[in-house]
């Protein structure tokens, strides 16, 4: 039960502070999501603390990307596995409090401005962009299952069926599960 | 252009059930839910005005998703919309993440569940390709013109995607670049 709530690490206050401390300045860096800095975090929290294992550091990303919600609570679950509810606090404030603070004061800012030139342009210029991202977003999701036809042809499927009907997003994820669990995507 | 008519928010409860269903549909991700309760269900948003949060929800640091809920909801209620965007957003994933997190370790072996996984990562991909197919149609009204938005998207798609560019020099490069068409384009 201490495990489960303290973690492998106990409630140690001088690593609460560290996991904090980086996780919040890996916040104002994560440009892209905060998936973007999962590489930094691995070199902090494995590499330089020993904290966790490169395979409980994946395996937290993995099940996060897994789970539903939005894949920021990967830090969650390394913080969880690092310091148990403390741990988990003390990721998920580091790296939510600045880039929230942050990203309201733009946008309430960008909303006053928001017939300006600058602010016009900003939105039309950064559109494409946006979308050249989710496509690279979307092809970079698909690297663990590229070395499997059945689990290719699952990507434009959902991508016709996302298109052409009305399903709801969470039907699909259902189909892929179970032609996985099936061994269709092995 | 002929807009559907958009509803909004009554109360910042509103706004937390609504996130908060999303989220839960959100395997692999919330973006391509996002996009279907906003626009198509909810009404709250039109798909340029989406893809408009969207874009400042990604060039800001942080996760896109929730910068996007903060914003949406501080845009109808204030501090306390985007309060209650946050919370219905994430409270109750986070308790669902660390209930499978401490249940994985039991689990993980058994080739059914690292296949569904596997699997889910395949339709994960393609929501979120499939989203950007639908916000495609935005690009039309675009001020930059067609072809210079499409060249940003392709060439975006293979700075990241393909040869891995840091995200802040595609940002400010590509980013600036664009922005500074736009600004061009829209002064004339």
């Amino acid at each position: 039960m201490n495990a489960l709530l303290y973690g492998t690490h106990g409630l140690d206050g001088g690593v609460l502070l560290a996991l904090f401390m980086h996780f919040g300045m890996l916040s104002l860096l994560a440009i892209g999501g905060a998936i973007t800095t999962a590489p930094d975090m691995q070199r902090f929290v494995v590499g330089e603390r020993g904290w966790l294992t490169d395979a409980q550091f994946t395996s937290s990303v993995a099940l996060a990307q897994a789970a539903p919600g939005p894949n920021l609570l990967f830090v969650a679950v390394v913080g969880w596995n690092i310091a148990g509810l403390a741990g988990v606090v003390a990721t998920l404030t580091g790296s939510l409090l600045p880039s929230t603070t942050l990203a309201l004061a733009a946008s309430r800012y960008g909303d006053r401005k928001r017939e300006s030139r600058a602010m016009q342009a900003f939105g039309a210029g950064m559109a494409p962009l946006t979308l050249g991202l989710l496509l690279a977003t979307g092809w970079v999701l698909t690297a663990p299952v590229r070395d499997s036809p059945g689990a290719l042809l699952l990507v434009p499927f959902t991508v016709l069926m996302l298109l052409k009907t009305r399903l709801s997003p969470i039907w699909l994820v259902a189909v892929g599960a179970v032609v996985g669990a099936l061994g269709g995507a092995g | 252009m002929l807009e559907p008519q958009l509803q909004r928010p009554q109360t910042a409860r509103d706004i937390a059930r609504v996130f908060n269903r999303m989220a839960l549909q959100g395997f692999g991700g919330v973006l391509a839910v996002a996009q279907r309760e906003l626009v198509e269900r909810e009404r709250w948003l039109t798909q340029s005005q989406f893809l408009e949060l969207l874009s400042l929800g990604q060039v800001l640091p942080g996760p896109n998703i929730v910068n996007m809920a903060l914003i949406i909801g501080d845009r109808f209620f204030g501090w306390r919309g985007a309060a209650a965007a946050a919370v219905g957003l994430l409270a109750a994933p986070l308790l669902i993440v660390l209930l499978l997190a401490t249940l994985y370790r039991e689990y993980v072996d058994l080739p059914a569940v690292a296949g569904a996984l596997r699997g889910m990562g395949a339709v994960a991909a393609g929501l979120v390709i499939g989203t950007a197919f639908k916000l495609l149609g935005g690009l039309r009204s675009n001020p930059l013109g067609r072809l210079p938005s499409a060249a940003v998207a392709l060439l975006t798609l293979l700075a990241i995607g393909f040869w891995r560019w840091p995200m802040v020099t595609v940002v400010l490069g590509l980013g600036g670049a664009s922005v500074a068409l736009a600004w061009w384009r829209l002064g004339r």
